[in-house]
């Protein structure tokens, strides 16, 4: 295991690597001059050039390109054109916020979908399965931005039990942290748990047609213990891979829930570099992003060898 | 309303009012939690023209003049100058009690330097680099400057309220090359810039200043006694509209800088919020042609344009259908201001005549080709511009191409001399400040000397001669001549006015003190 570990990571190297080149060359080609945004319209065709000479942006791509590696290898990812602060700073301060609403997320998901997914499976073309299956139906096709104004309109503006916007680590209190994170969860948590309500429905329809089921079934074993040591477990492979697969979706509707909430994540922190072409910053977290998605994917397989241990390496 | 009811009312409201309950110990207390119109990215405004650090400048740092409701430069880090009868020789001498915010004293040189950073980057500061001589500091309190020739406008130069304002900083922060941005935050102003807890993108924070002296006139936009009337100022960086409004309602914020149109009628039905135009000029809005590339080469196409545009049709696309919000303005000048005047104005404020418009076109050398506007899809006024313009072309006989890309791009591809079928363009919309329309000096858009202009390129030496003329002018002429100017502007037509919209500000009754003024000043403001 712990070879194939290394040689998995080994591996996620020269992805990476690709993926920093392709990144660098998108941008480097992408229209959009930040010395045109820092300058202004006022700016003096001499003012931009002398801004552009000290941002670096003069420089060829290869130079570039360079520099930029070199600095990612001993850990700097530059400075942020705007603010003039360390990208990794900026990645480390927005760190937290994002993580917290992706767990949190996740959680929400998993506690809905999963109980979800399993009784619809138990008594497949019931009302209940019908009722849960055009729930999971709505919850993916409604966007997460409209039912986070509904949900801030519920308990936010009408009836002010939870707060409009913001963040507090969960450092200041576990209280404050969860009134602030329940509401930007569960508009991002309802969507993933459509996905995983579905497949754990199908896994589990599948898993319950078998054999051995029959057969625990013959033998007494009580519901309860049938659906969750026996059917479940073994439906969990396709679940645990869509719900590893389903964080890069995530990862794109924490954008939209940061902002709706104003939630000072890293995804706000991408957009607002992308539409002011911060580039350091949008190489950094795209780098980030990617190592993330690469370990993810680690993670997930290595589960596998936890729930089926039929599964070696 | 309420939203669920009987969902609420069951087990969820319990859990709800145990967490309502156990709020977040953060007092309010004489904390003014305010939601800027964008992030507080720089830290430098004379590296940045971004209103946001302007906003942010006017805080932690002060002037040396200040304008006043009246556009007169008044004193404000300055006691006493003196003006040399041949008007060469200008001796300025600071107040008592000016302290930067690391307890050191201001000096002269402080101002001195600040002034040389400035006048790299601000376009009037640079007319007047050119007419100084000499600029140095004769004791700590007094510096003097020298000129070649008489520059009328050099206390309203540094009186500028909006972007390229001069504020004074410590000598050794204004040393840092004018192209690179200062990082340190270092003011005297009434407010101190507190960067442990600066989180970009989401929160600034601001103390009082209890070592401030503020002057002992009453208060008049940037002039006169800047009292801080809170202990903290949270700026809360909230970039949906809509969440900042619900904030707003919810009372967990307590003012809204600009609040768009479309969500004045919610927050008119919310108790205990004030929403008001406080800046009374708003923002100017203009078209802009390609002066290099055809056919906008040609006057004759730029003077049918004129015919044809309907400043209420942009105005309303912009800024809705209630004329509180926004006025047509027929002048080059920011309307209801000195300058302001209609003359020459005829060709955009008469009865629309589009056939006038079309014969104006037959005489002219535009043969059909493709016309270039350009539309920036991410900003509002942009898109709604560019898409009454398209209309307004096509009913001209005009050939349109209307290409939408976002605003970063916009301007990237506006600075382009290149032909608009090889990435060019021929019409973008923008807008500046209408603080900044004041008069010829500040009207940047305005001035036509070809490349050294601002994008565009528009050329006409007979205007930049009078331009040149005025900003040298005695008060008592300027007026005629910035008339015979705005004359002249619309026979050439380097931009088209487009008129005037002010976005509302709102916020908790229990504010008082918001200043009406064309900048975000906080000082003054209260909270009870």
């Amino acid at each position: 295991m712990a070879s194939y570990i290394l040689r998995r990571l080994a591996g996620s190297l020269p992805v990476m690597g690709m993926l920093a080149l392709l990144v660098f060359s998108l941008l480097y080609l992408a229209p959009g001059d930040p010395a045109l945004i820092i300058g202004g319209d006022l700016a003096t065709p001499k003012d931009i050039a002398a801004i552009r000479e000290n941002l670096g942006l003069n420089e060829p791509f290869l130079s570039r390109f360079g520099l930029w590696v070199s600095g990612v290898v001993q850990g700097d990812l530059g400075r942020s054109i705007f603010t003039g602060l360390p990208v990794s700073d900026l990645i480390l301060q927005r760190l937290e916020p994002t993580l917290a609403l992706l767990v949190m997320t996740t959680i929400v998901a998993l506690v809905l979908a999963i109980p979800a997914g399993v009784i619809a499976a138990y008594r497949p073309g019931g009302w209940i399965d019908r009722l849960l299956m055009v729930l999971s139906v709505l919850g993916f096709s409604l966007p997460s931005f409209v039912l986070a104004y509904l949900l801030l309109l519920g308990f936010s503006v009408k009836n002010e039990w939870l707060p409009v916007y913001g963040y507090v680590s969960i450092r200041e209190g576990v209280i404050p942290f969860l009134r602030h994170i329940c509401l930007p969860s569960l508009a991002l948590g309802l969507i993933y748990a459509s996905l995983i309500a579905r497949i754990t429905r199908a896994s589990m329809l599948e898993v319950l047609g078998q054999d051995y089921i029959r057969t625990a079934r013959a033998k007494g074993v009580s519901t309860l213990r049938l659906l969750w040591s026996h059917a479940l477990r073994n439906a969990s492979v396709p679940i645990v891979t869509v719900v590893g697969t389903g964080l890069g979706l995530l990862i794109s509707g924490a954008v939209v829930t940061e902002t709706v909430f104003a939630i000072p994540g890293i995804g706000r922190l991408t957009v607002d570099a992308v539409l002011r072409r911060d580039y350091p910053i949008i190489q950094g977290v795209t780098l980030m992003f990617s190592a993330a998605y690469v370990l993810i994917n680690l993670l997930i397989d290595i589960s596998y060898t936890v729930i089926d241990p039929r599964i070696r390496y | 309303m309420k939203i669920f009811p009987g969902f609420f009312n069951g087990r969820l409201t319990a859990l709800a009012l145990l967490l309502a309950t156990a709020s977040s110990a953060h007092s309010a207390g004489t904390t003014l939690k305010f939601v800027p119109e964008g992030d507080l990215r720089s830290l430098d405004p004379i590296w940045t023209t971004s209103g946001v650090t302007r906003n942010y400048a006017y805080m932690v740092y002060d002037q040396l003049f200040a304008l006043d409701d009246q556009f007169r430069p008044q004193p404000q880090m300055v006691d006493q100058w003196t003006v040399s009868p041949d008007k060469l020789h200008y001796v300025f001498t600071l107040r008592d009690g000016l302290k930067w915010h690391d307890g050191k004293p201001v000096r002269s040189a402080d101002c001195v330097a600040s002034i040389e950073r400035w006048m790299k980057r601000d376009i009037l500061g640079q007319s007047l680099a050119e007419a100084i001589s000499e600029m140095k500091a004769v004791d700590d309190k007094t510096f003097r400057i020298d000129l070649t020739s008489p520059f009328p406008l050099m206390l309203d130069a540094f009186a500028k309220l909006a972007a390229g304002a001069l504020f004074i900083m410590p000598e050794h922060v204004a040393k840092t090359d004018p192209n690179t941005q200062v990082m340190e935050s270092i003011g005297s102003g009434p407010f101190r810039f507190v960067k442990s807890e600066w989180v970009p993108g989401s929160k600034a924070v601001f103390e009082k200043n209890p070592d401030y002296v503020p002057r002992n006139e009453p208060v008049n936009w940037g002039a006169g006694g800047k009292v801080a009337k809170v202990d903290r100022v949270e700026w809360i960086y909230i970039p949906d509209m809509q969440t900042a409004t619900n904030a707003l309602r919810s009372g967990s914020v307590d003012w809204v800088a600009k609040v768009p149109q479309d969500l004045v009628p919610q927050l008119e039905q919310a108790k205990d919020v004030n929403i008001r135009v406080i800046d009374p000029f708003g923002s100017w809005v203009l078209m802009r042609f390609n002066h290099e590339q055809p056919p906008f080469n040609d006057e004759k196409l730029r003077q049918a344009v004129l015919w044809g545009i309907n400043q209420s049709d942009y105005m309303t696309a912009i800024a809705g259908e209630d004329p509180k919000y926004w006025q047509a303005c027929y002048s080059y000048y920011t309307c209801k201001t000195p300058l302001s005047t209609t003359a020459g104005a005829e060709a955009l404020m008469g009865p629309r005549d589009l056939d006038k418009a079309r014969a104006l076109i037959k005489e002219s050398s535009y043969k059909g080709e493709k016309i270039v506007i350009m539309s920036a899809t991410d900003m509002t006024l942009s898109n709604a511009s560019a898409l009454v313009t398209a209309d307004l072309f096509r009913k001209l006989g005009l050939n349109v191409d209307l290409q939408s890309m976002d605003w970063g791009t916009m301007q990237q591809r506006r600075a382009s001399h290149a032909a608009p079928s090889d990435g060019g363009w021929n019409v973008f919309f923008t807008y500046f400040s209408a603080a900044d329309m004041l008069n010829p000096a500040l009207n940047i858009p305005l001035s036509s000397n070809g490349a050294k202009s601002w994008v565009g390129w528009p050329v006409n030496p007979k205007l930049e001669a009078m331009k040149n003329q005025w900003l040298v002018a005695e008060p008592a002429a300027q007026q005629a001549l910035a008339a015979d100017i705005q004359v002249e502007a619309f026979k050439s037509v380097p931009y088209v006015p487009l008129g005037q919209f002010m976005i509302p500000t709102a916020y908790r009754s229990n504010l008082h003190g918001v200043i009406e003024a064309p900048e975000v000043f906080m000082w003054a403001v209260e909270k009870r």
